[in-house]
């Protein structure tokens, strides 16, 4: 034991200044070229700043909504609903979410609609939904804002996020980006 | 739909292309042979041995080995109890994060040091960055441990080893410097360059869009994910572990993080063959791994993108699939495989809730681990799979009815008394903690409410899944369980406790004890196990331990609630 409390707690610290400090370090350093600094991806508009890839909460009508989320889109705190598939209270939650969107978004088919607008993401902060979930509100936007919803399609379409190179992944759309540029139309 | 299978494909292809001659590079460092970075690594390595007082020529027998992990792991665990309960007035807390309380501090400190990374607090809130950058520092040295002990059984394996089996710390010095590092700075500068944070500045507050007020947290993240990855620790710096924005930005930082997984698990199965040189024998061993992985991953794949029938039901689509806990741009494809790639390697770290999955694909990376050796954790998931070896050895030398042998050694009854209590250390800790669990939760369901968080069947698998992630020391769990009570952390910590040591120390004495006995040299009567047979024989075993022990724990959880939903 004697022989090995001493280069165990020695070995440790040079470990500590190694791993902890200096490596941490170097990643510091070459985050000072990155986007940002290493702070996060931004968007800056009219002098606010959104970060790009934190989701946030769109329940207002005029935007396309982004998906519900366990933690209301808290990103000091983020997390997900953790419920299983069978549970009774989790699926009586669905089903309601599934009838507010129907008031919402009168004359829409029950089968358009995408699960994931309905269901909470992991970290409840997903800052996507998938193009599907954004056609189905076509409708209601075009409506409230009076924009052609020819306007709204072009608008989707030229916010669609391919798979990697067409081949590997999801398609899917940044809420946040398309509701900027959902503003810009007016 | 496609897109997301090629994507699967892209991720197993990748790391199997750089883990076999990443596996020869490992094989070589532990052997001392030459390679490119040695004009680095060598004036480092001797500024560690240097300034920590070690004489890394000195040769250890297996009782020095691991006395030197275990005082060094009691050294990690007094550091980290300190730090954790002493945070709040420590450097580096910016959004001014309290202490953990001693329970708290006592499972996190074990979660760490073990190399388990279960996690009853949330980053965010629970951490300060001093906090997170102790943490970090044992995600790197308790991978590095592993891999040295590894590397000690594989010493132990060949001919003529007898009581030469290296210096425990210049193995872990070497493991450290040379395995995890060069690795982990690199996926750490390709998540910097992705999106993920690397900052010490503190929370941001934004207003959103829509006017409402948030708070979103930052921190060092990328250097932290990075090893998190590559150690099978799994400890996410966020609460969501990898499905948070900020941990995994986008499908590309996905695929960087999914292939550090995989990477050094079965890059040391390659390092084995390596050293022993036996190319076959590893590639028997990969086979029957990688056959036990398939297994889980493929229904798993095909649950999750079938989504929930009880949401079919209310007759929307589910073009996706199941996407409750998941993220739209990884997919639920994506989320399976890294679902099953965590839980077969003793990683646990996540990019979707394990707790919304469907049922059986929950009961899938229940049983990964379970079986807890397809690849499994760095370094001790072969020490698992060693057991199972024995045991086979043992078995078929009983068929054919003569002494087994394994590698020129004789498998005797002290061997085989070591193999039997590890193998079944881990269903006795994982079914006895459930059923203690129950017990309690059973007698008084009014008083322990906050512990479920999700009725019936679900709730006993939330119960379960906890206790076989902390016996896995896999660390990823159905978070839904309100696991941060003094119970909850001190059981867990227990059983993380015994389930990181025993299995250490049990199969490093079972080699220990093998290489000091007389090589017999191999004969027509050689039980050969570089063979399919042989690797289908392993299988068996494994198989059939983990159903007998685990099928009735399984009925009540995942089984029960699958025919209850479809």
């Amino acid at each position: 034991m004697k022989e090995n409390i001493f280069p165990a707690i020695r070995i440790t610290l040079v470990c500590l200044l190694f791993f902890s400090g200096l490596y941490s370090l170097i990643n510091l350093g070459a985050a000072q070229l990155a986007s940002n600094n290493g702070k996060g991806d931004t968007i800056i508009q009219n002098g606010k700043t959104y970060f790009t890839n934190v989701g946030q909460q769109f329940t207002d009508d005029r935007y396309f909504y982004s998906r519900p989320s366990a933690v209301a889109y808290n990103a000091a705190g983020a997390g997900g609903s953790n419920k299983g598939p069978s549970n009774a209270g989790y699926l009586k939650t669905i089903r309601d979410r599934l009838d507010t969107f129907m008031v919402h978004n009168p004359g829409v088919n029950k089968s358009d609609i995408p699960s994931d607008l309905i269901t909470a993401s992991g970290s409840g902060l997903d800052p996507h939904i998938s193009v599907q979930a954004a056609n189905v509100q076509v409708k209601r936007i075009a409506k409230i804002r009076g924009i052609a919803k020819e306007n709204i399609q072009q608008l989707i379409l030229s916010h669609t996020e391919m798979p990697l190179l067409g081949l590997f992944g999801t398609e899917r759309i940044n809420v946040l980006k398309l509701n900027i540029a959902l503003d810009k139309l007016n | 739909m496609n897109t997301e299978i090629f994507g699967i494909i892209l991720m197993y292809a990748t790391v199997l292309l750089i883990a076999i001659p990443f596996g020869s590079y490992i094989g070589k460092v532990f052997n001392n042979d030459k390679t490119w970075p040695d004009m680095v690594f060598n004036p480092l390595d001797n500024l560690f041995y240097k300034l920590g007082g070690i004489n890394p020529g000195k040769d250890m027998n297996w009782k020095q080995h691991l006395l030197a992990l275990l005082t060094i792991n009691i050294v990690w665990f007094i550091i980290s109890m300190f730090v954790l309960t002493n945070m709040s007035w420590l450097p580096l807390n910016p959004d001014n994060n309290p202490s953990m309380s001693g329970d708290l501090a006592f499972n996190t400190a074990v979660s760490f040091v073990t190399n388990t990374n279960l996690q009853h607090y949330s980053g965010e809130s629970g951490l300060s960055y001093f906090g997170q950058l102790i943490l970090m520092l044992w995600q790197f040295i308790s991978a590095g441990c592993g891999i040295a002990i590894a590397a000690v059984v594989f010493f132990a394996m060949k001919e003529n080893s007898i009581d030469r089996l290296g210096n425990f710390y210049r193995l872990f010095v070497r493991s450290c410097t040379r395995i995890l590092f060069p690795v982990a700075l690199v996926v750490a500068l390709l998540l910097v360059f992705n999106g993920t944070p690397m900052t010490f500045e503190g929370k941001q507050t934004i207003t959103s869009l829509q006017g409402d007020t948030v708070q979103v947290s930052r921190g060092p993240v990328a250097a932290f994910v990075a090893i998190k990855q590559l150690g099978t620790n799994g400890g996410g710096f966020f609460g969501p572990n990898s499905a948070h924005p900020l941990e995994n930005p986008s499908y590309v930082t996905n695929i960087i993080e999914t292939v550090s997984i995989f990477l050094i698990p079965i890059a040391m199965i390659f390092a084995l063959g390596y050293i022993l040189k036996r190319q076959k024998f590893a590639w028997i061993i990969f086979g029957v791994m990688t056959i036990g992985f398939l297994l889980l991953l493929i229904p798993t794949v095909i649950n999750e993108l079938g989504g929930n029938p009880a949401i079919a039901r209310m007759g929307i689509a589910q073009p996706l699939g199941s996407m409750e806990g998941k993220e739209v741009r990884f997919g639920p494809a994506a989320s399976a495989y890294w679902s099953i790639n965590t839980t077969v390697t003793s990683n646990g770290s996540v990019n979707a809730m394990h707790d919304s999955l469907t049922p059986l694909s929950g009961m899938n990376a229940l049983l990964g681990m379970m079986v807890n050796c397809f690849y499994g954790g760095v370094g001790v998931g072969f020490l698992n799979f060693y057991i199972f070896i024995i045991l086979a050895v043992f078995i078929s030398g009983l068929m054919v009815g003569r002494t087994p042998e394994f590698l020129g050694k004789k498998i005797e009854a002290r061997e085989m008394k070591i193999a039997m209590i590890i193998a079944l250390l881990h269903p006795l800790l994982i079914l006895a903690g459930t059923a203690i669990a129950s017990h309690i939760y059973a007698n008084d369901p009014k008083t322990y409410a906050g512990w479920l968080n999700n009725p019936g069947y679900h709730g006993f698998s939330e119960m379960l899944y906890e206790f076989t992630s902390s016996s896995a020391n896999n660390g990823s769990g159905f978070e839904g369980l309100g696991d941060n009570t003094p119970f909850w952390n001190i059981a867990c910590g227990i059983v993380m406790l015994l389930a990181r040591y025993l299995p250490i120390i049990g199969p490093v004495a079972i080699a220990g004890s093998l290489a000091s006995k007389k090589y017999i040299p191999e004969s027509a009567g050689t039980l050969k196990t570089d063979t399919v047979t042989f690797g289908i024989l392993v299988f068996a075993v494994i198989a059939i331990v983990a159903a007998l022990s685990f099928f009735p724990a399984l009925a009540l959880g995942p089984i029960a609630e699958y025919f209850s939903l479809y």
